[in-house]
């Protein structure tokens, strides 16, 4: 069969979900071969095994973390050389994109996006795309070379399909165009212990109801119960109540959880593009008319400092 | 010396219209009024920015590969102080994908001539985030993409990107593509003489022969993807909406509970 390469994305070996959804959507088209850059790939060997992959390369320089996006490219170009295959999957996360991008170029082949679905094709996979602020999906392919394909969390469930997994090292040559952007510092985000936002099962999200970063406690604390991450509208965000990262919406984050809490959002077409294919969706906003309630399955009209409070200590307490 | 900067800009169907899909499944550009992408406002925003705090005089040309109505967008990014606009225009580019862009505007980037190129983070309608990028590759100078603050100063780039696993400070050296996000601080708007003054600058309009661009390379026919389904998304069911009389979060309660979530 075929082999497929997937872009590991991982913190110091630690695989994150999307990468196991891509392992899993690799193998409806061939046999996953991981490329796993950076510290930690015998750890991080076990557990793409486990889901899949037949072989892991493997490539640990400086160069990685030094400089943006580029070395990284010139890794990925190195493991597509080693293994023609017969797609390359990509997260879809920012620089996961750029990564991919860069590489189509160098490669001569076609890009596709954000798929939230993948499948084998006669003609070659065939991944499906939630455009329009997720008015419409449409199914695409590439049509020239080898496609490369970026993926979004949460397009699979991750399955379990134990192959060898042996870790291969793989030799990366950079040139001097791959120097070319120095990372002078990097500061990386704390945790906060919820749940990663793209990843989470449950989402409650703060807009401008809210109403102060003082008040996002209130949110936190409904999240907790449901063991959910937090999100915030763009109005939440640019009045500094809540941090950018949790941002969920067309310039944020694309959620695509089982349930969806919006509190205090009024449904602008922005933040639909961020969360609209969620497959439950709640809200609370004291405004009947709010176009948040065209989405929802349930909604509540009334005062989130009432409503919120009060389901939370429901939770809490049916929890026992 | 002078600095010069190419803002690329699109033009895009309002995000708040009914966007739709031509018969041809690309972006319907008839049906919603186009205008300039907000994102790329703020590109515009901060390279105006960079060529107000720079030592050298600064030439800002903003640039679109769009069609006939895509002048818009450039008369905008023109009233909000950008000294001159390059048009790419051909019909054979119905349809070209971000891979057949990146080659179109990348030819016309070096035409112009450029010591720092400027971009969005994303189109509104495509949202794919990558032509910066796909720049950088193909024209070979460094990418510092998605910051939400920027500064140029001796012939160097400095930015921070606030990534999803960190934040970076980054930096290169001239010629480089940027590209900004929202974050990096609010367009500003036109003034009445900033709109009247633009009437009088060049717009300089190209085509694929003036990019020694084959039209084969570009268009629906050379695109390197292709969409061969589009269907709209399915409307919710109407779902149960309760007004809180007190009792609201309870029945909330409930409803989760049903559905397994508690
Ligand atoms: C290019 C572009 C990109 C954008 N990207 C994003 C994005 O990524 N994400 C995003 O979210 N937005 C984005 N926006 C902004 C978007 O258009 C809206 O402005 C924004 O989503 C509004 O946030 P909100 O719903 O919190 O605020 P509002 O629209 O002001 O709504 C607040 C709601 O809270 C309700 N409320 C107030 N008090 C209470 C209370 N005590 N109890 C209950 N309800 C209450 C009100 O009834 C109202 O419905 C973008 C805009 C543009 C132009
Ligand atoms: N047709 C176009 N003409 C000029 N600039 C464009 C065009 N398409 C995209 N861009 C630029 O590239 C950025 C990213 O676009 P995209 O990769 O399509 O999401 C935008 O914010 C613009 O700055």
């Amino acid at each position: 069969m075929a082999e497929v390469l997937v872009y590991v994305d991982h913190v110091d070996g630690a695989v994150r979900k999307p990468t196991l959804e891509l392992l899993t959507l690799a193998r409806r088209i061939g046999d996953p071969v991981a490329l796993h850059l950076g510290a930690g790939a015998e750890e991080a060997a076990k557990t793409l095994g486990e889901y899949g992959a037949v072989k892991v390369l493997a490539a640990d320089a400086p160069e990685f973390s030094d400089y943006l996006v580029v070395p990284k490219v010139d890794a990925l170009q190195a493991a597509y050389e080693a293994v023609s295959p017969a797609a390359v999957l990509v997260p879809s996360s920012s620089e996961g994109k750029e990564i991919a991008a860069r590489l189509a170029v160098r490669i001569g082949s076609g890009l596709i996006t954000d798929a939230v679905d993948l499948e084998a094709g006669d003609e070659g996979p065939v991944a499906s795309q939630s455009v329009f602020a997720a008015g419409f999906t449409t199914k695409s392919r590439v049509t020239k070379g080898t496609p490369v394909i970026t993926v979004k969390p949460n397009s699979a469930a991750p399955e379990a399909a134990p192959a060898a997994g042996g870790v291969e090292q793989l030799q990366v040559a950079f040139g001097e165009k791959s120097t070319g952007t120095k990372v002078v510092s990097r500061t990386p985000r704390e945790s906060t212990g919820r749940p990663e936002l793209t990843e989470a099962a449950i989402v409650v999200s703060g807009g401008r109801g809210v109403n102060g970063a003082e008040n996002f406690h209130v949110i936190e604390g409904l999240a907790d119960s449901l063991g959910a991450a937090v999100g915030a509208s763009r109005a939440a965000v640019d009045a500094g109540w809540y941090p950018h990262s949790n941002q969920v919406g067309q310039t944020g984050k694309t959620v695509s959880p089982q349930l969806y809490v919006a509190t205090g959002i009024s449904g602008a077409i922005q933040h639909r593009a961020g969360m609209q294919t969620s497959k439950t969706i709640v809200a609370i906003n004291k405004d009947a008319e709010a176009p948040i309630f065209d989405l929802v399955d349930y909604g509540v009209v009334g005062d989130l400092f009432d409503v919120v409070p009060a389901l939370t200590e429901e939770i809490n307490s049916r929890k026992g | 010396m002078s600095l010069r900067i190419v803002v690329c800009v699109k033009y895009v169907p309002d995000a708040t219209g009914d966007r739709q899909f031509a018969d041809d499944l690309t972006t319907d550009r008839e049906s919603v009024d186009g205008l300039l992408s907000e994102l790329d406002e703020y590109a515009v925003e901060q390279a105006l920015q960079i060529g107000e705090n720079s030592d050298d005089d600064a030439e800002i040309t903003v640039l679109t590969v769009g069609p006939e109505d895509a002048k818009d967008a450039l008369r905008k990014a023109l009233s909000m102080g950008a000294d001159k606009a390059v048009h790419v225009e051909d019909d054979d580019l119905h349809g070209t994908d971000a891979l057949g862009t990146s080659a179109v505007l990348a030819k016309a980037i070096e035409k112009t001539g450029y010591d720092l190129v400027m971009c969005g983070m994303a189109s509104t309608d495509g949202t794919m985030g990558v032509l910066p990028a796909l720049l950088s590759e193909r024209l070979g100078v460094p990418q510092v993409t998605l910051l939400s603050e920027v500064s140029v100063t001796d012939g160097k780039v400095n930015g921070r990107r606030d990534g999803d696993a960190a934040t970076e400070q980054l930096e290169a050296s001239l010629p480089a593509v940027v590209s900004v996000t929202d974050l990096s601080g609010e367009a500003r708007y036109p003034s009445f003489k900033g709109i009247m003054a633009a009437k009088k600058k060049p717009v300089e309009s190209l085509d694929l022969d003036d990019l020694d661009i084959d039209a084969d390379e570009v268009g629906l026919e050379g695109s390197w993807t292709k969409v061969d389904e589009a269907t709209p998304r399915p409307a919710r069911t109407a779902g149960t909406v309760v007004t809180d009389e007190g009792e609201g979060a309870k029945q909330l309660a409930e409803y989760l509970a049903g559905q397994k979530f508690i």
